[in-house]
């Protein structure tokens, strides 16, 4: 679905299917150097099951116009324009990394319009490395070549993908290398520099489930411990033996924890 | 410096898509001999028909020992994924029909493998796809050969039989410039050789037969995404409906939109190994993969067998020429230094002097060189090409295609050496007394 926000053109993939203001919606976010593609299989699902599904591309990302929002604050505002435009009042929202640190600054910034928020591999703060940020500025393949590696478990850093054919670790690279030069940086630096995340939780009035990656290195659990004390009703669900692309990799486990959570 | 955490190429020929299996601990891939796969419940089945799950539904479409194949070339290629086929040519016809139906036009060097120029210069046609055949080495017939219908450029890394070396980083920036992908046949080279895709190639197409394989005990084709190509890009969308318009034979899916990487990929499975059927058999699947486990040593040797071949035959009176891009006259000399440092595969050809009866005597001297149609066989193998892989093609094409009545096509393996030159100067000798 394209559609035009801040008078730029914006992209969300919705399954091929249209909005229907009688169902549910979710909006999925995705995170650094990403784009919806990311959600493949759990936004498909929600889509031909009795949900409008908004995978949307962030600005600068996929086929969403430029430029990329510099702070998680700027994302969550340029989402609630976003859904604005779309026309839905109400909705879910499901973010990963970045794009879970957006959804939660958007659940503070529109409490009475988000109903549900779902958080995978959040971490506050989410530090990234003088490293990683040097290559992302400098050297975006080695960038995602980085984060490739350390955003997937080792077993399935030799594959195995649940998903027929497909090598996980080069789809996972290629997509951060596509990403047009610069973004990846400003992403990580959004990242790297939110520290409002206690202060959004108190503005969030929904239910929370926080999904994490046991092993996972990006966004480590132990990472996300501050966040889940300041939001204390919140449900949290640890995939075993899951890194930080856990939709890739474990795409069954996180489709149904999803589909549990927002039913 | 901190370092990516990735596994190096011959780690990944051991162990990419592998893993212990999960029920009964075997360390080797088992066999999934099965047609059908158990769905746990209704609204599973129905999401895995629909891609709303990972999953097995029907072998002609996806099987775990063949999954564990194709992760494996998509990680030596360093692609997204791949789809195993029942041939070579099976997965060559799956790359043409993913991207065009009647009307689209293909360019392609005309220094390519029999089967496949019986395919696309006389097969084709008959269901509306043309091929343009340009000498690979002439940047300027590529360029003039594309038209406003053109849907793909193709080569080989290697063509066959001359080893003309595909200059993929111009060819591939030719076909960019022009909003299409570059298709290599990379079957004489295999990953460790050359990696297509870091030159800028799109997709490629293997036979699995040869050298993957290495046994040639099994007919198998695997066809790898590189994940580059922009589908979507302006200008390029309108050129291929397939990927980038809704699909009516699969819920108005577009591909492009489903998967940014995989778009190819997924329409290739989901339509065409789907509907044309040519699917690869897990018992194949398994035998390719024993063969992978020892790529990079057995190409290795194979490189070294070949180079002292090479020496031999160039040094002999009784050849006239031998073709091999490592050879300071190859008109591909520099240019293989550049693409292939590590070698320039193990097929060759060289031309002997004398007549046909010359190069009769010649192939029926040999011992160890087995006469037949195959190339990448452990064992070394040997054909004259003007009477068998070849012989469809007229004079004409046959001498634009480098081949003459007394050219011979080397396939050498992995035996002794010195065991392979006393053979072919055992034989030689033979022919000289023609």
């Amino acid at each position: 679905m394209r559609f035009v926000v801040r008078e730029r053109g914006a992209f969300a993939y919705t399954g091929a299917r249209p909005l229907d203001p009688a169902l549910p919606s979710v909006l999925f976010v995705h995170g650094a150097g990403n784009d919806h593609s990311v959600w493949a299989l759990q936004s498909r699902y929600f889509a031909h099951h009795g949900h409008n599904v908004i995978a949307i591309d962030l600005p600068g990302h996929g086929r969403s116009a430029g430029p990329p929002q510099a702070s998680v604050e700027a994302i969550a505002a340029w989402l609630a324009d976003a859904m604005a435009t779309i026309g839905i009042a109400r909705y879910a929202v499901v973010g990963h990394s970045l794009g879970a640190l957006s959804a939660l600054a958007l659940a503070a910034l529109q409490p009475t319009r988000v109903e549900r928020l779902a958080l995978l591999g959040p971490a506050a703060p989410m530090t990234v490395s003088d490293a990683l940020l040097d290559a992302a500025a400098h050297d975006q393949p080695r960038a995602a070549a980085l984060i490739t590696g350390w955003s997937h478990s080792t077993p399935r850093q030799l594959g195995g993908n649940p998903v027929p054919g497909v090598w996980m670790m080069g789809q996972a690279r290629r997509l951060l290398e596509r990403t047009a030069p610069g973004v990846l940086h400003i992403d990580l630096r959004a990242c790297h520099r939110y520290d409002d995340a206690a202060a959004a939780a108190a503005g969030v009035g929904c239910p929370v489930l926080f999904m994490l990656g046991e092993r996972d290195v990006m966004a480590p659990p132990r990472q996300v411990a501050a966040l889940q004390a300041a939001l204390p009703n919140a449900r949290t669900i640890v995939l075993p033996g899951a890194g930080h692309a856990m939709m890739a990799e474990e795409p069954d486990a996180v489709l149904d924890a999803l589909r549990d959570f927002l039913r | 410096m901190t370092t990516p955490k990735t596994h190096r190429f011959d780690t990944l020929a051991l162990h990419a898509g592998a893993a212990p299996d999960p029920t009964t601990g075997a360390r080797a891939t088992p066999i999934y001999q099965t047609a059908s796969y158990v769905f746990p419940d209704t609204d599973h089945a129905a999401a895995l028909f629909n891609m709303e799950r990972a999953g097995h539904v029907y072998s002609r479409i996806s099987n775990p020992t063949c999954a564990v194949l194709e992760e494996r070339i998509a990680a030596l290629e360093d692609g997204v994924g791949a789809i195993a086929t029942a041939s070579g040519q099976a997965a060559l016809h799956l790359a043409i029909v993913t991207l065009m139906g009647a009307g689209g036009h293909i360019v392609a060097s005309r220094a390519l493998y029999g089967g496949s120029h019986n395919l696309l210069d006389y097969t084709l046609p008959r269901f509306g796809i043309t091929t343009t055949f340009v000498d690979p080495r002439n940047l300027d017939a590529w360029r003039a050969a594309i038209r406003p219908e053109t849907r793909l450029l193709f080569g080989e890394t290697l063509g066959n039989p001359g080893l003309d070396v595909l200059d993929i980083p111009r060819v591939a920036t030719l076909a960019h410039e022009n909003g299409l992908p570059l298709l290599v046949d990379s079957t004489f080279t295999t990953p460790w050789l050359i990696q297509p895709f870091a030159h800028g190639a799109d997709l490629i197409v293997h036979s699995a037969t040869k050298f993957l394989s290495g046994h040639g005990v099994v007919i198998g084709g695997l066809l790898v995404d590189g994940g580059r190509f922009d589908w979507d890009a302006d200008g390029v969308r309108e050129r291929f409906p397939t990927l980038t318009e809704p699909y009516r034979g699969f819920h108005d899916m577009v591909f492009a939109e489903e998967s940014t990487t995989a778009a190819f990929l997924l329409r290739a499975r989901r339509e065409g190994v789907r509907d044309f059927g040519a699917c690869m058999a897990p018992f194949t699947a398994f035998q390719v993969l024993q063969g992978m486990e020892t790529l990079p040593i057995r190409m290795a040797r194979h490189v070294e067998n070949t180079r002292a071949l090479v020496a031999f035959l160039a040094d002999h009176p009784m050849v006239e020429s031998v073709g091999y891009p490592e050879l300071p006259g190859h008109p591909d000399h520099a240019l293989a230094a550049r693409l292939l440092p590590r070698g320039c595969g193990a097929v060759f050809t060289f031309n002997l002097r004398g007549t046909r009866e010359h190069g009769r005597r010649f192939i029926e001297s040999l011992r160890l060189f087995s006469h037949l149609a195959n190339v990448g066989d452990a064992k070394s193998l040997v054909i004259h090409p003007a009477s068998t892989t070849h012989f469809r093609m007229s004079a004409d094409d046959l001498r634009e295609a480098g081949i003459g009545e007394g050219t011979i096509r080397l396939s050498v393996g992995l035996e002794d050496a010195g065991d392979l030159v006393d053979d072919l100067g055992r034989a030689l000798h033979a022919a000289g007394k023609a």
